[in-house]
């Protein structure tokens, strides 16, 4: 095959773009059909060019990376930023992941929101998500990386207030915006700070600029910019301090959730991270505040799925528990086992969150556990895949979940700070944790007596009562699965035979953290080996207690929050994390607003303003409006004193003037 | 001969003398004659420069003058007929259409 021209990178994200305007300006007219086509087409086109750039830049000999530039967008003395794209085996990932994933939720969709209103809009919306993504991952510069950043959190925002009637759904969207726009803050300051110290937003100019500094090691303004990213990333991917709005967006449909908010959206946190890891590099502290971050969010937001009842939110909060994970990967370092983590995310959490789309979709609309259970012969091939999806997450060998999640504890083990060790034992508790509510979801879902009520089929729609849902549907699912189940061995390491592909694949993009893997290669087999069956074992424990608990004794687990009470009700309301932001950050802004802005500056000084100025002016005219009389005499006197005043100035002003 | 000083008094007065009876008179045919007035007084003015400087402009002047004052009149009759047919008055304090 022929190589790839550089040009077709501008189609592939041009094509989704087209897409959306077919289906934004026509598709209220157009037949269900039509949209569908369009949708699915425009993904489809994008995805083969990417599978022609990989093989391409597989092909032997080829380079490493690949770019295009278009004419300078800004363009002023000593600044100038391109419309460029470049590619390299980290973004050559992310578009696999974009357009594969993409496409297959695209399909997914067509059979899931065939009943919905708004259905050309709902697909003119996901194709513009994937244009604003892929511009993300093209992206040569921090701005137009800035520009898809923007997009898809817009995108996001309308997608979670899809059902914008609701008033839940609409209130969900606007905080994802508002928090979005926190950490888009830090990113412009970030910005600033690069055009202030550098001079440049490209990343090859910024980044070589770093390598040629080696006395920059830990310097202060380097730090600071990579602070401010990191805000910015834990805005998008949901981690503390701002991720209060992910287990929120779940107000949008099931599909938006699998690829916005599991699979791609989310993940451009770790994907920006790994993308300045040459300004990471530099700046320990930056990289311990991401690995804290990190490990704290995950057990965090672990800790909140457990006691969670709503299907998907279970699924959000293990979303955002597995981001803590990418980003404890970053953190210590290992970039490589950060994106191998994501991309076997999106494989598995894109396959759960579609999954239990299919199951919602089987119960008209029920998304309760406690309203669940015994589906497993109900609805089969959803419950196959999805049991794929819950080995891959749980990290059961040889699951995709398994590898990854491994590398990113083995790499913080390893690691020589001693701090870092601490994250690993988090980290090692999460993993017990994630098997535990994984394994929970599962037992309450599929097994147990049913706890639905099939008179719910009373209402029509639901004529059939469970029902397994349409080829159409499970035909990604059963994709996902296969790729959620062996996507992993691309990533078995040394100690388990493996070549850790991924790794080797992804060194020209982190050569830098070369230091990283020899430090690793001194270790040895044998740590890693005992430190993989700890892990197998903590996941092991986690589906023995659910077991026990959800499926044994049934009863355990409501007996051990009415003894806990505090505990459980602590971890039930969440932290009490929105009551505070509500309280202490909300309510102040409020008043603050309400009570400055709205009396002082609103009523006072704009529109006191506004009257004054109109005041006046209403003065001046019904003065000057005196004068137009209609009386024709008045008029001539006043032409007669004008003329007169002429006079006297022509006359007598001139000899005044040369007086003063 | 003359002084130029005399003709030019004389215009002064018959210039004050036609804007005193623009502003005081209520009738418009009394004003379109102070009109008149005002304009002759303009007349004389330039012919006196004209035959004080001996040069022949000022008199073309005056010629230009006669003419517009002339289809001024004409225009300037017929709109003091249309009014008084619709108003039934040429007291010009009535007719104040204009009045904002």
């Amino acid at each position: 095959m022929n190589a790839m021209p550089a040009t077709y990178l501008w189609y592939i994200p041009l094509l989704p773009f087209a897409g959306f305007l077919i289906n934004g300006t026509l598709g209220r007219k157009l037949p269900r059909a039509a949209v569908s086509v369009v949708a699915l087409l425009f993904t489809a086109l994008p995805a083969g060019i990417v599978a022609w750039l990989w093989a391409t830049m597989l092909a032997p000999g080829a380079p490493n990376s690949m770019s295009i530039a278009s004419y300078p967008w800004i363009q002023i003395t000593g600044f100038t930023v391109n419309f460029a794209f470049a590619v390299d085996h980290l973004t050559l990932i992310m578009l696999g992941v974009v357009t594969g994933v993409g496409f297959l939720i695209h399909i997914y969709s067509v059979g899931y929101m065939a009943h919905e209103e708004g259905y050309w809009r709902f697909f003119a919306y996901l194709n513009l998500f994937m244009f604003f993504m892929l511009v993300l991952v093209l992206a040569d510069s921090f701005l137009l990386l800035f520009v898809g950043w923007e997009g898809v959190g817009l995108v996001s925002y309308l997608l979670i207030g899809f059902y914008f009637r609701k008033t839940s759904a609409a209130n969900a969207g606007r905080k994802a915006f508002v928090f979005n726009r926190i950490g888009d803050f830090g990113f412009l300051l970030a910005m600033f700070l690069l055009i202030a110290h550098f001079g440049s937003l490209t990343f090859s100019q910024v980044f070589a600029t770093i390598g040629q500094h080696p006395e920059w090691q830990g310097a202060g303004f380097l730090t600071a910019i990579a602070l401010l990213l990191v805000l910015g990333a834990t805005g998008k991917s949901a981690q503390i301090p701002l991720y209060a709005w992910l287990p929120d967006a779940m107000e949008g449909p099931t599909p938006v959730s699998a690829l916005i908010h599991a699979a791609t959206m989310v993940t451009a946190g770790i994907y920006m991270v790994a993308r300045c890891h040459a300004l990471f590099d530099r700046s320990p502290v930056a990289l311990a505040v991401v690995a804290c971050i990190g490990a704290a969010t995950a057990i965090f937001a672990a800790s909140i799925g457990m006691v969670q009842h709503d299907i998907k939110r279970v699924l959000a909060y293990s979303t955002v528990s597995q981001l803590g994970y990418m980003f404890l990967g970053c953190g210590v370092g290992a970039y490589a086992a950060g994106i191998f983590h994501l991309l076997t995310h999106a494989f598995f959490k894109g396959l759960l969150f579609l999954a239990a789309g299919s199951v919602i979709h089987a119960l008209s609309n029920e998304q309760d556990m406690r309203n669940m259970g015994g589906l497993r012969t109900r609805i089969p091939v959803t419950f196959w895949t999805m049991s794929a999806g819950v080995f891959a997450i749980a990290g059961i060998p040889p699951l995709a979940g398994f590898f990854s999640k491994d590398e990113i504890l083995y790499q913080a083990f390893a690691s020589p700070n001693p701090l870092f060790k601490l994250l690993w034992f988090i980290g090692l508790v999460t993993a017990g944790m994630t098997s535990f509510y994984m394994f929970r979801l599962w037992f309450k879902t599929f097994f147990g007596e049913p706890r639905f009520e099939e008179s719910h089929s009373a209402d029509g729609h639901t004529a059939h009562g469970v029902h397994e849902s349409p080829w159409i549907m499970l035909f990604p699912l059963v994709v996902l699965a296969i790729l959620a189940a062996i996507g992993g061995w691309v990533g078995i390491p040394a100690a388990l035979g493996g070549h850790n592909q991924i790794e080797h694949f992804l060194d020209p993009v982190f050569a830098s953290g070369a230091s990283q893997t020899t430090a690793v290669a001194t270790t040895g087999h044998g740590l890693e080996l005992s430190l993989t069956a700890l892990s197998v074992l903590v996941a092991l424990a986690g589906f023995y207690v659910a077991y026990v608990c959800y499926y044994k004794k049934p009863g355990i687990a409501a007996a051990f929050a009415t003894r806990n009470q505090a505990l459980y009700g602590l971890v039930k309301n969440k932290y009490w994390i929105d009551e505070f932001n509500g309280n202490f950050i909300v309510t102040p802004l409020l008043l603050f607003t309400r009570g400055f802005l709205g009396v002082v500056v609103d009523s006072g000084v704009v529109n006191g303003s506004g009257a004054t100025a109109g005041a006046s002016a209403r003065g001046l005219a019904w003065l000057t409006r005196k004068q137009i009389s209609g009386n024709i005499r008045s008029y001539a006197g006043w032409l007669a004193f004008g003329a007169a005043a002429v006079l006297a100035v022509m006359i007598f002003g001139r000899a005044v003037w040369v007086h003063l | 001969m003359v002084p130029t000083a005399y003709y030019l008094v004389l215009a002064a007065m018959l210039f004050s003398i036609g804007v005193a009876a623009f502003l005081i008179k209520r009738n418009v045919i009394t004003i379109f004659i102070s009109i008149e007035l005002m304009l002759n007084a303009v007349n004389l003015t330039f012919v006196a420069f004209a035959h004080m400087w001996h040069q022949v402009s000022g008199q073309i002047f005056v010629f230009f003058v006669m003419v517009v004052a002339a289809a001024e009149a004409a225009v300037g009759l017929a709109i003091i007929i249309s009014i008084f047919r619709t108003r039934q008055t040429l007291n010009v304090d009535e007719i104040d259409l204009m009045k904002s």
